[in-house]
């Protein structure tokens, strides 16, 4: 049966508390209510109250509480209920949780939930992609699935690792992305990106929703001759740099996609790698293509034009071959 | 009052156990007062110590009253007034030292400088410096206990100062929300860095937070090491009890800057010459003699011997290497 993006990642939790007693959920509104997004819809009733913790308006709390928790040897799944809100969080995150091992030698299990990015109308404070914050953070591990098969699979090797992991769903795909999934148990190794479409003459590097993004403008470039490879990162700390530059060798030329504004994303990092290490092999400069550097508008052709497009990617990678 | 009722110690009258205990105290505070004078009035002044140095003289009896209250499987947070923590949960004053001079012996092997130690085996989390962000991860960490099955409690340790955080309040609210078993010690020294209390809480005592969260709140005397210790044990009875939080507000003085770099010229003279008088030390130590619990060498004795293993500590932690720069990279995650 095919199973969207929403019910893999519910699947993957609800399998992890049904394997490992020292898996718990903790957040707002997750309990009776089942999320925001209903993710964890029915956890109360299978896992009781002591595993399924509605907290206070309290973002500080939840993730103080899950990193304590996660020291104490539990492995807490806490849900930010929208990834805006994670700054709300952000101290506890980067100063608590990101540096314990490396300074005193002590492990935090913790996975942070939060649906992330646009395309809905949620306007400033419901549409954010925030990646970059963790991604600059050495301790953290930044994962954002695109596919459900991936979802599952990463949110259940997110659970089972002994470092912070900040696992940012894309709301957009919820219940756009359907495919047919194992029933059972797997694992989606973290730190491992994927090509999601083979290709010769360019690579997109990207992840998240934009995926398909990269996928309709794939389509379209190859009636055109031009046959487009799409690396889908998966997670993007710690980077999967082998995969990136295997395949920007291959086809030497490159555009970096992400959906959070332009300047001091991630996309500056992948470019600058690909520039220092696989240089010889371009043919043409790096490409970004990213949304604008302004708060996400609300209003749906505000926010059209904020976000990449097919269009975009398809004009980029025209000039690309033609370079 | 009068002078001699406010130097009294609230210890039971009748000689033991409290002889033992007070040993005890006074052992401790010795150690956590002789080995932050050596590594802020020596140490640091040859230059041997790089970087903050923030010390607890005038507070010991805060971290020695309620350190010696606690469970050893107890988890505790100390902040970073409460050395003398780390040496009742048996960290030794030479890792200590190292700690303080960036060596491999310390308790973070130069990742970390200072007061930032913790030891889980030891049930000790280190801090971090935006103060009060310990209070939510205690509030976690009295969550695990409880999921656990485990009867012990989390104790977090932060001044006036961190009161002021939304951290604190979050965490608070919290761990009274789920009546989680956390007792939280506040040393209330009066300052935050060079910021007057009355500058940093409309309300006069940390104490008066406490009802805001349905949570018991008593104010003691934070230079009384027996009061300290007495009000920890019916914090921690009440936490065990599953009733929630507790909160202590300990009314000491921090007789020192806010760090070795800050003299401290923002408080005013006479409350110095006042605290000095309220030696949490001095007191123990007069108390003893009147009650016959120590001979009149035997202090002496201690302090001799304390100060004699501090020297040998410190010539240890000079020998313990740097960190290799060929260890920058590791331990940022797991090692696979």
């Amino acid at each position: 049966m095919p199973t969207t993006y929403l019910e893999a990642i519910r699947q993957g939790i609800w399998e992890e508390m049904e394997r490992d007693p020292s898996v718990f959920l903790i957040g707002e509104d997750i309990g009776v209510y089942g999320g925001a997004f209903k993710i964890t819809a029915g956890m109360l009733d299978r896992f009781g109250g002591r595993r399924v913790i509605d907290t206070p308006l309290s973002e500080a709390a939840v993730v103080g509480a899950a990193i304590g928790a996660g020291l104490m040897g539990l492995r807490p799944v806490a849900e930010m209920q929208f990834s805006d809100f994670i700054t709300c969080g952000f101290d506890q995150i980067v100063n608590f949780a990101a540096k314990c091992r490396y300074r005193w030698g002590a492990a935090v299990p913790m996975v942070i939930r939060a649906p992330s990015g646009a395309g809905i109308h949620g306007g400033p404070f419901h549409s954010q992609s925030p990646e970059a914050w963790f991604v600059h953070t050495p301790g953290l591990k930044v994962v954002m699935p695109a596919t459900a098969y991936d979802a599952k699979g990463l949110i259940k090797s997110a659970i089972r690792d002994n470092d912070p992991v900040i696992f940012l769903e894309h709301k957009a795909l919820y219940r756009r992305i359907k495919e047919e999934i194992p029933a059972g148990d797997y694992t989606v190794p973290l730190g491992q990106a994927r090509i999601f479409r083979d290709g010769a003459d360019l690579t997109i590097v990207t992840f998240g929703a934009m995926v398909y993004v990269a996928e309709e403008a794939a389509g379209t470039l190859e009636k055109e001759g031009i046959s487009a490879e799409i690396v889908d990162l998966r997670t993007l700390l710690p980077l999967d740099e082998e995969t990136i530059l295997a395949s920007v060798r291959k086809t030497s030329r490159a555009i970096v996609l992400h959906e959070a504004s332009l300047t001091g994303g991630v996309g500056g990092e992948i470019a600058a790698r690909i520039a220092e290490k696989a240089f010889d092999h371009l043919d043409a400069p790096v490409v970004r293509i990213a949304a604008a550097d302004t708060p996400v508008p609300y209003s749906p052709p505000l926010e059209e034009a904020f976000l990449p497009n097919a269009a975009r990617v398809i004009e980029k990678a025209r000039a690309l071959c033609r370079y | 009052m009068a002078a001699a009722d406010t130097m009294k110690l609230a210890v039971a009258d009748g000689p033991d156990p409290d002889a033992a205990l007070a040993w005890r105290f006074l052992h401790y505070m010795f150690l956590m007062r002789e080995v932050e004078e050596r590594i802020e009035r020596k140490l640091y002044r040859q230059g041997k110590i790089v970087g903050g140095v923030y010390s607890g003289r005038g507070q010991e009896a805060i971290s020695v009253g309620a350190g010696l209250a606690t469970h050893p499987e107890d988890v505790l947070f100390p902040c970073h007034r409460d050395m003398a923590l780390y040496f009742i949960r048996g960290v030794q004053p030479r890792q200590v030292f190292a700690q303080y001079m960036g060596r491999v012996g310390g308790l973070t092997r130069g990742r970390d400088a200072n007061m930032h130690m913790g030891d889980l085996r030891l049930k000790l989390v280190s801090i971090v410096s935006a103060i009060g962000a310990s209070v939510p991860v205690a509030a976690g960490a009295a969550l695990a206990l409880k999921y656990q099955g485990s009867r012990h409690v989390a104790w977090v340790f932060f001044g006036d100062g961190a009161t002021s955080r939304g951290d604190w309040h979050e965490g608070v609210n919290f761990a009274t929300v789920q009546k989680l078993p956390l007792v939280l010690m506040c040393n209330n020294n009066q300052y935050a860095y060079s910021t007057p209390l009355e500058l940093q809480m409309a309300c006069a005592n940390v104490a008066d937070r406490g009802p805001a969260y349905a949570m018991p709140a008593e104010i003691v005397d934070g230079n009384d090491v027996f009061a300290v210790h007495e009000a920890a044990r019916r914090a921690a009875a009440h936490a065990r009890e599953g009733l929630g939080p507790y909160l202590i507000e300990c009314k000491t003085f921090r007789m020192t800057g806010h760090s070795a770099h800050d003299p401290g010229d923002y408080v005013p003279k006479h409350l110095w010459a006042e605290w000095a008088a309220k030696d949490p030390i001095l007191r123990l130590e007069q108390l003893m003699r009147e009650r016959g619990w120590a001979g009149p060498a035997e202090i002496d004795e201690l302090y001799a011997r304390l100060r004699r293993e501090i020297d040998e500590a410190i010539d240890w932690a000079e020998k313990s290497p740097y960190p290799d720069p060929s260890s920058l990279l590791d331990d940022v995650y797991e090692r696979r």
